[in-house]
């Protein structure tokens, strides 16, 4: 019985040993290019490894069982008449139910960092008043104050294109330019069906819905090149909807600006 | 009071045809419809298989280049709509409820037979339908949850044919669900307590009130959308001031539970196959039935969690997000009995229990997934993505569909009176897990990087990863040639199985196989332990 106990808790952390090694060693997420990249990544390694862990210990338990139990040539009759358990039942419902416990507080911590619990305040000068509704986005935000010095840009989505207004320079452009290390608030709407907003670097998404404003902030952490894509569905050129975040140094980025700033028309 | 009526079938039954001619006749006879149930969408898989084969070899190359981008959104959403609405949840409650619970309870056929065969005589029609709407001006092509406005600016007459055939099936599958209830409820054989009942008549109770409250607000939404399709009203119009995310709630709220729909049976059968296989009771009945209606009270205030990038609150996100994954624990609940069931049995090695098995580690992975996906941060980057794909796949394909071969495996004998062929049943196991995870597995990684779903084209670093997919799916297809060759072979020249085959103690197999048409010669058995393995032998001795 002793040695069927340390077989057991050999095995067991084995299992654990494998997992957080798994977990920290292999990488399947692309570049952490926001504030937000990171603290999904931190998320996304513990749920891995819990994951791995439950994965791998129930396997090996149906593919014990199959080897272990299996009925034999010379065998007849049945296994044993074991009805059930009460204890083991109230373990494997309170264990899993602190896990999956822990799991929802813990990811609530991380949408709070992430600035999913916060007001939203999209800080726009042509927004007048703020009294129409507006849908909740991640507000990436590290405090509450409003940071004069965002970035406001509209973004309206369209079969199959996205289009970034800069109202402060008063163009367009097909492609968005973000300076790093600075916070960016859009307010997102669609002409037509729904699309979505989403970086994979930035680990961020929201949808854009037509009739109903939705923002989104996020603050990009490294200097490249990303791709926009849209994640919703939205007519036979979905597969082709696509645009590029190109995240640049601030003097790059004014440079960018002036060149396509247009001066105020006056009437 | 249970009382025991004998269905009003017999005035008529000179009229039935006999043989095989049956299966193509109005009958009244459960098992009858059970077989049409089963038959009808196994032939409606093959055609969903054959339009998932399509999206794979489209997806075998980063470029839009086997079929018009137009043509790809029909071919995925009339995948999706077949494989759910025309295969897996008539398969797993129609065709297996219809065959096994009037054993289970003891009763001589389901407590309203016409209504029966009205359900399954929807099917046919309404899927002939559906597949046929490619040819009249093109399928629909707004994915099978019809988000509006495209549900409204694409081609109107595919959506409007999806829309008449998805309420014909819902229709089809309401009808189902009453006739299970009053069945597991009021047909019971006098004696037979409900928890002496087979564990997946309690699965079939808790699916058929799933079905019963939400699949009307289902049928109530497709009626609006078709209204502000032909006559331009704004339910869900934003130009007419409609809002599209209201439609999104009303669609979860059957959607998801269609899930545990589709779920739920599977648990049933898995609960009748393992123990018998096994040679051991059930472990843990009572927490069985108690997670299963927790599922299903559950299931019903989780839908939201499909709308995490929508226009949702914050507050509202959380809630959901807890919802969701305690799901994980009455779930998580069955699995650790099923795995308590296997150990210390005297396990028979044989197709269905490899299925079962595939099915445990399978879902136990697409489990794991979904308590990811539950959480709100973590679903921000994967929604809409090639993860969330690959994670209901195995809860669907993984989890049900390999609990469909199982049954089929388990209950053949049953049927026909003859063995399948256990080394064929072997091979397409073989096939079919390797393929499946192979097809599958790589997606998730999809996703994480940068692949969302339901595209035609992607960016070509993602050419390689695609290609193992469309490779499994290849061996996916190729896995059913074992299978037909084997029910095919089978049915004529298979091994005589006898009555009782497997040595089972659930009513069913009480009686020959196949069973006389009012299924016991006599009376019906008084089942009180349909798990008692081990107890006969002790009790002998």
């Amino acid at each position: 019985m002793l040695n069927k106990n340390i077989y057991l808790i050999l095995i067991i952390s084995l299992v654990f040993a494998i997992s957080f090694w798994i977990g920290f060693n292999v990488n399947l997420l692309p570049a952490e290019a926001s504030i937000n990249a990171p603290i999904y990544d931190e998320l996304f390694k513990i749920l891995f490894i819990i994951g791995l862990i439950i994965f791998i210990g129930m396997s090996i338990a149906v593919i014990y069982s199959l080897f272990k139990f299996r009925k034999r040539n010379d065998q007849i009759g049945d296994g044993i008449a074991l009805e059930g358990n009460l204890s083991l039942e109230i373990v494997w419902t309170i264990i899993p139910s602190i896990i999956v416990l822990l799991i929802g507080l813990y990811s609530y911590n991380i949408y709070d960092r992430m600035g999913g619990m916060k007001e939203l305040n999209h800080n726009h000068e042509m927004m007048s008043s703020n009294t129409e509704k507006i849908w909740a986005g991640i507000s990436q935000t590290s405090d509450n104050e409003i940071a004069i010095n965002n970035l406001s840009i509209e973004v309206s989505a369209m079969q199959f294109a996205f289009l970034f207004n800069y109202p402060k320079g008063n163009f367009i452009s097909g492609e968005l330019h973000v300076p790093v290390d600075q916070k960016v608030s859009m307010k997102m709407e669609s002409k037509d069906v729904i699309h979505a907003f989403w970086v994979p670097e930035f680990r961020i998404k929201q949808d854009i819905i037509p009739g109903q404003p939705t923002i989104l902030n996020f603050t990009p952490t490294k200097v490249g090149k990303y791709p926009i894509i849209c994640a919703e569905l939205c007519g036979p050129y979905h597969g082709g909807m696509r645009a590029s975040i190109v995240v640049e140094e601030e003097s790059d980025y004014n440079e960018w600006f002036n060149k396509n700033k247009k001066p105020e028309v006056n009437l | 009071m249970t009382i025991s009526i004998d269905p009003q079938k017999t005035n008529n039954e000179s009229l039935q045809p006999k043989g095989w001619l049956r299966y193509f006749s109005f009958s009244l006879d459960h098992k009858v419809i059970g077989i049409q149930y089963l038959v009808c969408g196994f032939l409606f898989y093959l055609i969903g298989g054959t339009l998932a084969s399509a999206i794979r070899i489209e997806l075998a190359s980063p470029m839009s280049d086997f079929m018009p981008r137009d043509v790809y959104n029909q071919v995925l959403t009339l995948h999706g709509t077949i494989m759910i609405f025309l295969w897996i949840v008539p398969v797993v409650n129609g065709a297996f409820g219809n065959y096994l619970i009037p054993f289970y309870v003891g009763a001589r056929d389901m407590a309203f037979p016409r209504l029966n065969a009205v359900a399954f005589w929807l099917i046919p029609p309404s899927g002939l339908m559906l597949v046929a709407s490619y040819f009249v001006d093109g399928a629909a092509q707004a994915g099978w949850t019809a988000y509006p406005p495209l549900s409204i600016t694409t081609p109107q007459s595919g959506q409007i044919i999806w829309i008449l055939s998805v309420l014909l099936l819902g229709g089809s599958s309401i009808f189902g669900g009453i006739n299970f209830i009053a069945t597991i409820i009021k047909l019971r054989r006098p004696g037979l307590k409900l928890m002496q009942l087979p564990m997946y008549c309690w699965a079939m109770l808790g699916t058929s009130l799933l079905v019963v409250l939400s699949t009307p607000v289902l049928a109530g939404t497709l009626i609006l959308l078709s209204f502000d399709i032909i006559a331009n009203t704004g339910f869900f119009n934003p130009v007419l001031g409609g809002n599209v995310v209201v439609y999104q709630h009303l669609f979860w709220f059957y959607s998801h539970p269609a899930v545990y729909i589709m779920v739920l049976p599977a648990f049933g059968l898995v609960s009748e196959i393992l123990p018998v296989h096994a040679r051991k009771p059930l472990f843990g009945y009572t927490t069985m039935v108690f997670s299963i209606m927790g599922i299903v009270v559950l299931g019903l205030v989780v839908w939201a969690h499909h709308m995490f990038t929508s226009g949702t609150p914050p507050w509202m996100r959380l809630f959901f997000t807890i919802a969701t994954a305690f799901i994980a624990v009455p779930t998580g609940i069955k699995f650790f009995n099923w795995v308590a069931t296997l150990w210390g049995g005297k396990i028979s090695i044989n197709s269905a229990m490899l299925f079962s098995c595939g099915f445990i580690i399978n879902f136990v992975f697409g489990g794991i997934t979904g308590v990811a996906l539950a959480q709100v941060p973590f679903d921000i980057h994967v929604h809409d993505t090639y993860f969330v794909v690959a994670h209901f796949h195995y809860i669907v394909y993984g989890g049900t569909v390999f609990i469909i071969f199982s049954s089929i495996y388990h209950w053949f004998p049953k049927v026909t009176g003859k063995m399948l062929n256990e080394k064929l049943g072997i091979l397409h196991f073989i096939i079919t897990f390797i393929g499946f995870n192979l097809c599958f597995a790589p997606q998730h990684w999809l996703g994480l990087n940068g692949m969302p779903r339901r595209v035609a084209e992607y960016d070509p670093q993602f050419q390689f990863v695609n290609q193992i997919s469309s490779l499994g799916a290849l061996l996916m297809a190729i896995s059913t040639i074992p299978f037909l060759i084997n029910v095919l072979l089978s049915v004529r020249n298979g091994k005589d199985a006898g009555d009782n085959p497997w040595n089972a103690l659930t009513p069913e197999w009480l009686t020959s196989s196949p069973p006389p048409v009012e299924n016991w010669e006599g009376e019906a058995p008084l089942v009180e332990e349909p798990y008692g393995y081990g107890k006969e032998i002790s009790e002998q001795k």
